[in-house]
């Protein structure tokens, strides 16, 4: 679709600068690192899930070769490691906090998911340590377990927290109750939902990896990481494992494969690993194996939701009422409570015009993993439930599915929500015009009646979401119960010879940060992109940021834009030195400072050179170096938006579903590199199509065991079991950042579930089917037809 | 994996040596299955015995009226040979869809069909064709050979060292994958051999198993579409997350239909 280049400008297809290090093998990562006297770590984990810890015998454990140490939960707390910390304070509706169950890095007393670490094994070697796990014995007395959410919340279910009654962790609402009920009231149509947004296992590519250095004379620790947020792991580590200060911690994330928000949570693990490194004055490394990956990185999703949509007879939404339990799994992760809230019930107006909208979540704890953000985190589970809405809608008014969306289609902006948010800019017709254009609309009953011949079943589905990015202002966030800020930071240090390190708090996990910030600052500077370093992922670098997650490249890029103003507006104050003319008379363009009022002209590697040289200039008027350092808080979300067209065919005699086309139209406002947002959207819209077919997170009804704990059983989407995408971007730039960006990371994993399921709705002739649409529930389906 | 050794002896003799001295000893193929169980902590044999790379277990040759493949065959070499794409098309078909790339060239025949995973594809294969297996110390029919799942009848030190397929023009291997593993949720390998008709069904949880009902009434001379009515023995069938039994044996029916009819020509 696109042409791509090796050096650029901002808008265009710049290849990524990182991927023959990364495709060649040449890329480090954490698991990688190997320190002078290392020993490795192993968890002994219970094969439980539910069940108090009556003792731990470690006798024989101790005496196995290599050994150095084993501990315990009892004796990290009683070492002083308190238990993990929130990263959201959220508040029930009648305004009490939050009721969380206590977390330790070890358990101390009790179990309450598979999997959950009791004992930490530190050795000389990994196979080692690994062993003399195996030999740990603890005495478990197993205890009913509780892994449905409704189940969870009946009265005499298995209690996992002390005082904590039926379950519940919150009750939270937002919007007007009473508005929605005078809707209803007013309403002549309704429809109704009940759904379960399937749970999510997000492997990424590389497992979560950790080695821990501590030098116990000068009270400083260095901790390799595999995180999209090293220097806020920062803080938290450092309060964590009571350190004097910040300053006496470094937090480094190499070269890091893959996320999706599962290395956005501060961890058990890493916790207990860290803590040991420390008693042990020894470096500590270790590397979940790919089994640890499924039954302890965050789980994602995990809602069990009805709704109601009022309507009038045309089809305008008039109002709509949500109830959700959201599975927290044992635990409150670090930024679970705001993935259910504030990043989900308050993307629940979709692109639509509802005037009164009130949402209650249910937080609930189960014997099963915690549950975090996952791709799009909380966003996803508010697209697929209004986009279904508006599909089951359209069967009960008898419109097509893209009529009743353009009938309550949002079309002025700002766009101020029922629920906090306002919408920045968009062009939702646009958008969906565009989109049917790509999926041929007009021609689908050709294809339909074309797959009829052939004894199948062809479906087509729309949806049309939108999804908040660039989370800001900090003040906003603040209020709704936020720990931490939301700006992101950026460094720029030209140096003597004119070559140019970008220092970003951003992280990149994929997401070819090296190539974007080199890109834009290649274009702003006028100079070629290898003179152009982008430093990332190490504190001791790094003087502040917020790391990488929720699309967040349009805040940290504003920073980078930022910076190269500051850089470019002191290189005219010296440039004018050097030509001696006035400073208004200065102008910079492809790298060059000129004037009308000169014969001479500059280049920016001349003024680079100048600014360190400081004689050309009156360093008591202009200060020499060239350095510039901008945080960039963003005003508002950005609200990246798209409509997304599935078209699926069915094999009635096996129930298989195929995508047969997927297209999207997408807003994702300016696009920096086209190359690597096509790779985000490919790569999202998979994620999405897997999560409407194939992957299900499923724990055994009767003892909690996860059943999907391998690629065995876990279905994870192939190449070849899609389609070909086809993409346009439509876009409507934000005005609330410089670059006018919205983000595109999630996009696809938003947009394609409910895109998937509308569809096979589509191809059935029915309102709903849950996730994913697995070969036998559709054949069922579709005998169950037969017979009617 | 657990702590232990490994040996790459250069001859058969050698290897069924080390083999017979150490009980605990295992001979190790493609790892395909085995190296996993390993990792995962489910084994722990003495030491590896690989055989994979023997001279003797590698080689593909025409014998009369059939072909014969050395145990140590990848995937990806019988699916690319030119003896077995011409005289047993299917088979061809057949190793060129297990697994993927990387599989396809690690694993082999012989370790396929010694392990009898019952949602392996080869042993559909062996059975359907009547295929002989060939051992250090025996010939074996596939009937006698295959004896449940994951269970053969292969003595301690004894090896596959190659399997002996007839040739035949009339087959097809169809596979229902796993979404989740690609194994076969269910495969059907339809043949007919002169004027019998043989197919054997795979991933029905059991082991691989003829349908002898269905053969008899195609030896009948019956049409392909009323194998429906056909019985088929819901015992042959378990059910997991990803299908039941009597969903299995649905699909059985479908695809060996679909089978059938794609050997006819009906159907590409």
């Amino acid at each position: 679709m696109n042409e791509t280049v090796s050096n650029g400008k901002f808008g265009q297809s710049v290849k990524r600068v990182e991927d023959a290090r990364l495709i060649t093998g040449r890329g480090r990562f954490v698991d990688d690192l190997v320190f002078p006297g290392q020993t490795h770590a192993a968890f002994v984990r219970s094969p439980y899930a539910h069940a108090a810890i009556a003792g731990i015998d470690l006798e024989s454990a101790r005496n196995m070769p290599g050994v150095i140490r084993i501990f315990t939960g009892r004796e990290l707390a009683d070492a002083g490691l308190p238990p993990l910390p929130s990263g959201w304070n959220l508040s029930s509706v009648d305004g009490t906090p939050a009721r969380v169950g206590l977390h330790h890095a070890l358990a101390v007393d009790a179990i309450r998911f598979v999997g959950e670490p009791v004992a930490l094994v530190i050795a000389e070697t990994r196979d080692q340590a690994r062993d003399a796990a195996d030999a740990v014995l603890v005495e478990y007395q197993e205890l009913p377990t509780v892994v449905d959410l409704a189940a969870a919340i009946a009265d005499g279910a298995p209690q996992l927290h002390d005082g904590i009654a039926q379950n519940r962790a919150f009750e939270w609402e937002i919007g007007g109750s009473a508005e929605v009920d005078a809707a209803f009231a007013a309403a002549t149509r309704r429809v109704t939902l009940s759904l379960r947004n399937n749970r999510l296992i997000p492997n990424a590519i590389e497992p979560r990896a950790i080695n821990v250095q501590w030098s116990a004379f000068d009270q400083a620790m260095t901790i390799y990481l595999t995180h999209q947020n090293p220097i806020g792991m920062r803080g938290f580590f450092a309060i964590m494992l009571g350190l004097p200060s910040e300053n006496n911690l470094r937090v480094v994330s190499p070269d890091v494969g893959g996320g999706f928000g599962s290395k956005a949570p501060a961890y058990a693990e890493e916790f207990a690993v860290a803590f040991a490194a420390k008693m042990l004055d020894r470096p500590v490394k270790w590397t979940a194996e790919r089994s640890e990956s499924f039954l302890t990185d965050a789980h994602g999703r995990d809602h069990l939701t009805t709704a109601e949509l009022a309507m009038d007879d045309d089809g305008r939404f008039l109002g709509l009422r949500v109830h959700t339990l959201a599975n927290l799994g044992a635990y409150i992760s670090t930024s679970n409570a705001l993935v259910v809230s504030y990043m989900y019930a308050t993307m629940l107006s979709g692109q639509y015009a509802i005037p009164a909208i009130h949402a209650r979540v249910e937080g609930v704890y189960t014997n099963t993993c915690p549950v975090d953000a996952y791709r799009g985190a909380g966003r996803p589970e508010a697209a697929y439930l209004i986009e279904r809405l508006a599909n089951i809608a359209a069967r009960e008014i008898g419109v097509d599915q893209a009529e009743i969306r353009r009938r309550n289609f949002i079309r002025q902006f700002p766009y101020q929500t029922p629920l906090i948010y306002c919408y920045d800019s968009g062009d939702y017709e646009g958008c969906l015009d565009a989109a049917l254009g790509l999926a041929d609309y007009p021609g689908f009953a050709a294809r339909k009646a074309e797959s009829q011949a052939r004894g199948k079943l062809r479906g087509i589905g729309l949806s049309a979401y939108v999804e908040a990015c660039g989370i800001g202002p900090s003040k906003l966030l603040a209020s709704l119960g936020g720990g931490g800020a939301m700006w992101e930071s950026c460094e720029i240090r030209v140096q003597p010879g004119g070559s140019i390190e970008v220092l970003t708090g951003a992280h990149n996990h994929g997401q070819g940060h090296q190539t974007v910030y080199a890109q834009i600052v290649s274009e702003r500077f006028g100079v070629p992109m290898d003179s152009i370093n982008v430093v990332q992922g190490d504190t001791n670098r790094i003087q502040a940021g917020t790391g990488t997650y929720g699309s967040r490249a349009s805040v940290g890029l504003s920073a980078a834009v930022h910076s190269c103003d500051k850089i470019v507006a002191k290189g005219r104050a010296i440039v004018a030195h050097m030509l001696e003319v006035d400073l208004a008379d200065v102008v910079f363009a492809d790298g060059i400072y000129s004037s009308a009022a000169s014969n001479r002209t500059v280049t920016f590697v001349e003024m680079a050179q100048a600014a360190h040289g400081a004689a050309s200039f009156p360093t008591d008027q202009i200060e020499p170096g060239l350095v510039a350092t901008s945080f960039f808080d963003p005003p508002n979300f950005t609200y990246p938006a798209g409509v997304h067209v599935c078209e699926v065919e069915i094999d009635p005699e096996t129930g298989v579903v195929e995508v047969v086309a997927f297209n999207a139209a997408d807003d994702f406002g300016n696009v920096a590199n086209p190359l690597i947002v096509e790779g985000q959207v490919h790569g999202g819209v998979t994620q999405g199509i897997a999560q409407a077919l194939w992957e299900n997170a499923l724990y055994d009804p009767d003892n909690a065991q996860l059943m999907t704990a391998s690629y065995m059983d876990y279905g994870m989407p192939r190449a070849d079991s899609l389609p070909e995408f086809g993409l346009c971007f439509w876009p409507s730039p934000t005005p609330v950042n410089p670059l006018g960006m919205k983000g595109c990371g999630e996009a696809g994993a938003i947009g394609a579930p409910p895109a998937v399921i509308n569809a096979v709705c589509d191809a059935l002739g029915m309102d709903h089917i849950d996730m994913p649409a697995s070969p036998e529930k559709i054949w069922q389906l579709c005998r169950t037809r037969e017979v009617s | 994996m657990y702590d232990l050794g490994y040996s790459r002896p250069a001859t058969l003799a050698e290897a069924l040596e080390l083999l017979q001295q150490d009980d605990m000893a295992q001979p190790l193929s493609g790892g395909q299955t085995l190296m996993p169980v390993l990792r995962a902590r489910l084994a722990a044999p003495s030491q590896l015995v690989d055989i994979a790379r023997l001279d003797e277990l590698r080689q593909i040759r025409p014998i009369d009226g059939g072909i014969e493949i050395g145990a140590g065959m990848t995937h990806a070499e019988v699916a690319a040979h030119p003896v077995v794409r011409a005289a047993l098309t299917a088979l061809a078909a057949l190793a060129g869809g297990i697994g993927d790339a990387q599989i396809r060239h690690r694993g082999t025949i012989g370790g396929s069909i010694a392990n009898n995973d019952p949602a392996a594809c080869y042993p559909s294969a062996v059975l359907a064709l009547g295929a002989r297996v060939q051992t250090n110390l025996r010939i074996l029919d596939a009937e006698a050979f295959f004896a449940g799942m994951f269970a053969t009848a292969l003595e301690p030190g004894e090896i596959v060292t190659a399997v002996r397929f007839p040739a035949c023009a009339e087959a097809c291997y169809l596979k229902f994958r796993n979404p989740a593993s690609r194994f076969a949720l269910v495969g059907v390998f339809a043949a007919r051999l002169g004027s019998e008709h043989r197919i054997a069904i795979t991933g029905g949880g059991n082991g691989v198993f003829r349908w002898h009902a269905a053969e008899q009434h195609l030896d009948r001379g019956a049409d392909i579409d009323s194998l429906d009515a056909v019985p088929l023995d819901l015992a042959n069938f378990t059910g997991d997350i990803h299908g039941s039994a009597e969903y299995r044996l649905h699909i059985a029916k479908v695809i060996t239909r679909r089978a059938l009819m794609q050997m006819a020509g009906q159907l590409t």
